[in-house]
């Protein structure tokens, strides 16, 4: 089977919707396919990987730390829209360490978060085979 | 709905609460698949019951195979290991043991 490049939009937050959920669950069934996966969060999309959430208040599962598992998935490129963060008053610095083994390279941990900005976004999604938006 | 030790259990003997979870559940569902729990067997249900309180998810086969080899060495973290104590699968099968939901990309 040829690999196709598959990337996975997210532009909403965590919770109020059930798109964010849905979206991790459809990248972790996909990567069983073993299939060139990258995800990009754009708008209110990047408060989903923001460091410290709790769903203490809500009674929902908290599956941010779910994301820590997408290195294992050998999904290690998750692109950051700039001006998305910084239009919400946020920078890399407020996100989740989000990271993977290089296991072509050194087995170092490496981050797999980018921060690019819109017009890196766009060239990058030009390249995909399919992009699917949540 | 089946019950198991008096919790419920879907129609894959998965439990449908995940607090429900304990030893005896465990043990029960092995005797009903035949299988003797070893401290093997426990290792690795521990493990998979770990990974599921950090990350929120069960591991698919691959991934856990490789996070056993990195926690408890390669003598482990390898199909042919795991399926010997889980003949219905390692994924499937101990996650249900071990209380968890079944494997996200589990095919």
């Amino acid at each position: 089977m040829a690999t196709k490049k598959f990337m996975y939009l997210n532009r909403r937050s965590s919770f109020g919707t059930v798109y964010a959920i849905e979206s991790l669950e459809v990248v972790l069934i996909a990567a069983a396919f073993e299939q060139d996966v990258s995800l990009a969060f754009m708008d209110d999309g990047v408060y989903q990987i923001v460091e410290g959430q709790n769903t203490d208040g809500i009674g929902m599962k908290n599956f941010s730390k779910t994301f820590h598992a997408l290195g294992d998935y050998d999904i290690n490129k998750l692109y950051v829209s700039k001006e998305s963060l910084e239009e919400r008053g946020l920078s890399e610095s407020d996100l989740m360490p989000l990271v993977y083994e290089d296991e072509d390279d050194d087995w170092a941990e490496k981050s797999s978060i980018k921060v690019v900005t819109n017009d890196e976004l766009k060239a990058i999604m030009s390249e995909q085979d399919v992009c699917l938006s949540f | 709905m089946a019950q198991i030790c008096g919790a419920e259990v879907d129609e894959e003997g998965f439990l449908v609460d995940l607090k429900d979870w304990n030893e005896d559940i465990c043990k029960q569902m092995a005797a009903d698949d035949e299988v003797e729990l070893t401290d093997e067997h426990w290792g690795v249900i521990n493990f998979l019951r770990e990974y599921f309180e950090e990350y929120q998810i069960a591991p698919a086969v691959r991934v856990l195979t490789k996070a056993i080899a990195k926690k408890m060495g390669k003598d482990k973290g390898n199909s042919k290991y795991l399926y010997s104590l889980f003949p219905y699968g390692p994924g499937k099968q101990g996650c249900r043991f071990a209380g968890l939901p079944k494997p996200t990309g589990c095919i």
